[in-house]
């Protein structure tokens, strides 16, 4: 016939492993099915697993079924293995080998060596002598400026509104055009510890510049996922103007510390536990998550919390040493997304 | 009025665009100025107003530059510059010219990257739970001082420091424990019924109420301030008011204090 003709033809090799009988039996029934039913047929007789690798057959449908069903095979010895493994689990009762733990991009994170050890004296010291020494000396207490870019959206103004219940010691004054350059100084001069901008585009702030006055550093951060406290759900009541405490989660490495340190300068040094409110900033693979909260503590092991407040991401785009320039600043780190993006294990704060 | 995506619309879709030259998978645009040679609506010298160029004549390497102001005098839409023939040098010059430049809008592919990381890092992060456990730990280390009283947490405390003092009032703690909630059954009382926190504010304010020489003055305040502050929470948690309540009225003892319930 002049289909088994063209089989014989093309899958030269798949023939050779069939055996006889097989061949003939299914042939009279594909005479007159198409394609599909012939190709469908090699496979069930070829021998399987191949000897040669999958990848060498030339033709696109015969290789994706021989794929097809070297994949269902897999499947089925995963399956398989798994339920042995539940058994003799079960047979062992309590003394099995207690389960592995799966890995996760956080496990399996690439060691960074700027991971800072809590014993390390060189970090202690460099965190004695540097801007944020003042702060953390109790020699100055906090006193921040939120402005934003050029003429903010309803958005952004509310964020700068809610920011500034959220920080406490906080002013928001908004810009006419004014460059932050000339800003600076004025700043300065007047006592401000911090200056933050949250810049905006196409009416939803978009970024935040987070800057140490009198020379302090300057980070800059995108800002995403920004819900005004009128867009959180289940959410409490307003802040009281009680200074929260503050929580920063794993910021391990020493650009993370730094970073972490900037954020608590914001705020005053002794939190008011009666407020029992909470600012939380967690560092997840580069992402840092905003949180403001109220806590309660049901009992010595359980506790509430109620998220008041904005809530928004922020990613480290630069931190640069001095204060504000983007043309003449030293940069102390600057995220290069072709050259630090490229593997999935790697963060850097 | 010059509209650039009207301009595109008009050129790109078929229709007629003199420097435009098609292959089968790719469209290549053949003005001089383009900066890439490809069809595009980013780079296309027409369909955006300002737009920027570097070209090179006779050796020499120069910055093109057109902005939409001039778009109405078309003899001189472009704008000329001759760089330095140092490649650092003509690089800050580009940066000089450019300097209030639009800039580039982020790739999308990178955008849907990004956000697709920040989501699993949310993901990942299990922010709620990382914020109860850091507070609960703040709680163990007393950092908190002598605000909150709990009374197996005291009498945790009491039998390590000192014993002496603290051992009769742990011992009317301890009858006093018998019927509070703090218990493991009623632990899951707490769970459900207690969430609401309007409740929660009596449980505190009783449990405060009944080790009196506990409460302060600071701790009535913390309690009218918890009070207020507390909004009511909706639903299911209501529901379970009415068992919490019973409870309530066995131990409440009057302190002058209303509490809505």
């Amino acid at each position: 016939m002049a289909k088994a003709r063209e089989k014989s033809g093309d899958g030269g090799q798949k023939r050779l492993k069939r055996k006889a009988a097989a061949q003939e039996l299914p042939e009279p029934a594909v005479a007159d099915d198409g394609a599909t039913e012939g190709g469908v047929q090699p496979p069930k007789a070829a021998a399987f697993p191949p000897g040669f690798s999958i990848s060498e057959i030339k033709n696109k449908q015969r290789r994706h079924l021989m794929f097809t069903r070297w994949r269902q095979q897999q499947r089925k010895e995963k399956l398989a293995a798994k339920k042995k493994l539940k058994k003799e689990r079960e047979a062992l009762g309590d003394k099995a080998p207690p389960k592995p733990v799966p890995k996760t991009i956080d496990n399996q994170r690439v060691y960074d060596e700027t991971t800072v050890d809590p014993n390390d004296e060189e970090v202690a010291y460099d965190e004695a002598t540097d801007e944020f020494a003042s702060y953390f000396n109790r020699q100055t207490s906090p006193k921040i400026l939120i402005t934003t870019s050029d003429r903010p959206h309803g958005r952004t103004v509310r964020l700068c509104e809610q920011l500034s219940t959220v920080i406490p010691g906080s002013h928001v004054y908004y810009r006419r055009g004014l460059a932050l350059k000339k800003i600076i100084p004025q700043c300065i001069a007047r006592d401000f510890t911090d200056l933050i901008v949250i810049n905006e585009d196409r009416k939803t702030p978009n970024g935040l510049i987070l800057s140490h006055l009198p020379n302090g550093p300057t980070a800059h951060f995108k800002v995403s996922s920004v819900r005004l406290r009128k867009e959180i759900k289940r959410r409490g009541k307003d802040p009281t103007e009680h200074a929260p405490e503050i929580i920063l989660n794993n910021f391990t490495t020493r650009l993370g510390h730094s970073i972490g340190r900037m954020f608590a300068s914001l705020f005053p040094h002794n939190p008011q536990f009666i407020g029992r409110q909470v600012a939380t900033f967690h560092n997840q693979r580069d992402y840092i998550f905003f949180r403001f909260h109220r806590y309660i503590f049901k009992s010595e092991k359980k506790v509430g919390i109620q998220e008041l407040g904005p809530r928004f991401t922020l990613k480290l785009r630069s931190l640069q040493k001095g204060t504000f320039d983007s043309k003449y600043g030293e940069y102390e780190w600057v995220h290069k997304p072709r050259e630090m993006d490229t593997s999935r294990r790697k963060f850097h704060l | 009025m010059q509209s650039d995506d009207v301009i595109w619309n008009t050129l790109r879709n078929k229709q007629f665009c003199s420097f435009k030259i098609r292959t089968k998978t790719q469209g290549f645009c053949r003005n001089e100025y383009s900066l890439t040679g490809l069809c595009n609506r980013s780079s296309c010298p027409l369909a955006n107003s300002q737009y920027a160029t570097i070209k090179e004549e006779k050796g020499q390497c120069y910055l093109y530059m057109k902005v939409i102001e001039r778009a109405a005098f078309p003899r001189h839409l472009w704008e000329r510059v001759r760089l330095s023939k140092n490649y650092e040098k003509a690089l800050e010059q580009i940066d000089e010219n450019l300097i209030y430049w639009k800039l580039v809008p982020l790739s999308k592919k990178v955008e849907r990257r990004k956000k697709r990381r920040e989501e699993k890092a949310l993901i990942a992060a299990q922010l709620d739970n990382a914020i109860e456990k850091e507070l609960l730990e703040r709680l163990k280390q007393d950092t908190y001082g002598d605000i909150y009283n709990f009374p197996i947490h005291a009498f945790d405390k009491a039998l390590e420091q000192q014993e002496a003092e603290s051992d009769s009032s742990e011992d009317e703690e301890d009858e006093e424990n018998v019927g509070k909630r703090e218990f493991v059954e009623d632990d899951e009382v707490d769970e459900s019924d207690l969430s609401d926190f309007e409740d929660m504010d009596n449980l505190d304010a009783s449990s405060d109420e009944d080790q009196e020489d506990k409460s302060s003055s600071e701790e009535e305040q913390a309690l009218n301030t918890k009070h207020k502050d507390k909004a009511p929470l909706k639903g299911p948690q209501q529901r379970k008011r009415a068992y919490v309540e019973i409870e309530y009225e066995q131990e409440t003892e009057p302190m002058g204090k209303t509490k809505a319930t």
